[in-house]
């Protein structure tokens, strides 16, 4: 009896020392691909930590999720999703998990773009292509940050507020690049047409030759048209991607007698070592790589 | 009119030119294959076979990204490695060669995906499944040619033991000892052409413009000679009509190619003048002398 009220108190005793240890405990969270990830990075600072499904240079729309997905997600507290179609195997992998995490869709609030798709039209998901949104996004996951984490309420203030500072400055910036291209050259081909959003925001016309997303397959009709489309309409630029078939745009390049630019980051930021490790990176990266393609 | 359908996209386009002359070429080289295989009783070998060198295109990819060096050579060695691996269990133990072949390219496959799955980087596996005939640079023209070049000149040589083979093993066995080499570099023809085949058409398909021009060879052809020449002939009857599909229609190439030699091969089997369904059911008048 003494034993049992002992070890019993012991218990509690020891519980008693480690609670607050776990407050302490970073917020785990979970963001489905790597642009995501580097956002909620940036406001949620030391207090929490992010892990993103799909990792850098990976390709959301096929991805595959794996068993450790699911147990990574049932042991995070939020889970942030881009939404608006972008990540078509995550309902599933929510239901295999069983996780009790609450879903933030980052693009809540954004005016999404319509996109013509194989003859019906469904919304582009690629919205953080305009800094615009992205601060739209930075919103969305301050809120989930504060509901889920009161204590750390003046921390995501403080970093969000910092962050939303430095986008401005990117949207200034690539404003200011894009400016300086003649008007009549503002109009690139590349792989897929992830730059909607982008365009529509900074003014330059993205042509694609294949459909919003990765998984339908090229057809010669599809090809030709495009290799027409650049000779008609002189479009001085071709840009590779890093997630689909670089080949094929080599080949359009090379007949259509279009400049081939360099890589574009779209879906995917790269690792530490690339030229696109964060969001600001990328959007920096790509809007020098069409100024340099576009001016010439 | 005619001219604007039928030749004006190949003249327009370079890329479709180029298509066209790897599909000619793959026809060309595979076909005489795939009817060997089939004489052989091997159809389903060359489907194991072309599973079998994805893990190693994939592993080439994986290393050193889209290099068409890597991915042949990745190819060729899985491909090389399940086929003489099944031989040689095939030889040395009870098995017989389809089941260790089954067990081989089952394994390879498996290695393969979790190879590519455990780096993390999720390659469009689309691109390696239905490949990319709209695509084909210089050097992949050339490595396609090549592999035509060598597979028809190595035919050549091994013509005789190789056909004596498929009819009646057991009488080559007692008048030469060549039927084992023969073997062996017949099944490095194979792979070689299905590595090339991958290029263009990607795996599941390199498979398809192999062995549909040669069992739609068996309805109109009975020597191996002619069966070699409609094989040959209907794999780029079907690369071209194949591609002008997917230039007017929009299909995609790949699979469009392969659909092409699939209604070929439904109307051989309904009208071949050699066992054809419709032969067999109004058969012509008996010769009496």
């Amino acid at each position: 009896m003494l034993t049992r009220r002992f070890a019993l108190a012991s218990v509690l005793l020891i519980s008693a020392h480690l609670s607050p240890a776990l407050a302490q405990d970073k917020l785990n969270v979970v963001a489905t691909f790597s642009i995501l990830a580097d956002l909620v990075k940036n406001v949620g600072g030391d207090r929490v930590e992010v892990k993103s499904l799909v990792g850098p240079n990976g390709d959301a729309h096929v991805y595959q999720p794996t068993p450790n997905d699911a147990k990574t997600l049932s042991d995070a507290r939020l889970v942030f999703v881009n939404g608006l179609g972008f990540e078509g195997w995550m309902a599933r992998l929510v239901k295999a998990s069983g996780t009790k995490a609450a879903m933030v869709t980052a693009t809540k609030g954004v005016k999404p773009r319509k996109m013509e798709e194989g003859g019906h039209t469904e919304a582009d998901p690629h919205a953080w292509q305009s800094v615009v949104n992205a601060k739209t996004y930075v919103g969305n996951i301050y809120d989930a940050l504060v509901a889920a984490d009161p204590a750390g309420k003046n921390t995501y203030q403080a970093n969000a507020s910092a962050y939303i500072a430095r986008l401005e400055a990117l949207d200034v910036q690539v404003r200011a690049v894009v400016g300086a291209i003649p008007a009549d050259r503002r109009k690139i081909i590349t792989t897929h047409d992830a730059f909607g959003y982008f365009g529509a925001a900074y003014g330059v016309a993205f042509i694609a030759p294949q459909g919003v997303s990765t998984e339908s397959e090229v057809s010669a009709r599809d090809v030709a048209k495009i290799i027409t489309q650049i000779r008609t309409q002189k479009i001085p630029a071709v840009f590779l991607e890093n997630v689909t078939d670089e080949r094929l745009l080599k080949r359009i390049a090379e007949e259509s007698g279009a400049r081939i630019g360099g890589t574009l980051y779209s879906d995917a930021l790269t690792d530490e070592k690339g030229p696109a490790p964060t969001y600001i990176d990328m959007m920096r990266h790509n809007v020098k790589q069409l100024a340099e393609a576009l001016t010439s | 009119m005619i001219y604007d359908h039928l030749i004006a996209p190949f003249v327009e386009f370079a890329f479709m030119r180029r298509a066209l002359v790897g599909a000619l070429a793959l026809a060309l080289g595979a076909g005489p294959i795939g009817v060997f295989l089939m004489l052989r009783r091997m159809s389903l070998v060359g489907d194991a076979m072309a599973h079998a060198i994805l893990p190693g295109a994939a592993i080439g990819f994986l290393l050193s990204g889209l290099s068409l060096f890597a991915m042949t050579a990745g190819g060729l060695i899985a491909g090389f490695v399940i086929a003489l691996g099944a031989g040689f269990v095939a030889r040395a133990t009870e098995l017989k060669e389809d089941a260790s072949l089954a067990a081989f390219f089952l394994i390879s496959l498996a290695v393969g995906v979790t190879i590519v799955s455990l780096k993390g980087n999720n390659v469009d596996l689309l691109h390696f499944l239905f490949g990319t005939v709209l695509a084909l640079d210089d050097p992949t023209l050339l490595l396609i040619a090549g592999i035509t070049t060598i597979s028809l000149i190595a035919l050549a040589i091994i013509y005789r033991p190789l056909v004596l083979e498929c009819v009646d093993p057991l009488f080559l066995r007692s008048v030469s000892r060549a039927g084992a080499p023969v073997h062996i570099a017949f099944l490095a023809l194979v792979v070689m052409n299905l590595v090339g085949g991958f290029h263009a058409l990607g795996t599941l398909l390199a498979v398809g413009i192999m062995m549909l021009p040669a069992v739609i060879a068996r309805f109109w052809a009975r020597d191996i000679t002619a069966m070699i020449l409609v094989a040959a002939l209907s794999g780029a009857i079907s690369g071209y009509v194949g591609l002008l599909l997917s230039y007017h229609t929009g299909a995609p190439s790949g699979p469009a190619i392969i659909l092409v030699a699939g209604v070929l091969y439904v109307c051989s089997v309904l009208f071949g003048p050699v066992g054809g369904l419709v032969r067999q059911m109004f058969p012509g008048r008996h010769l009496e002398a």
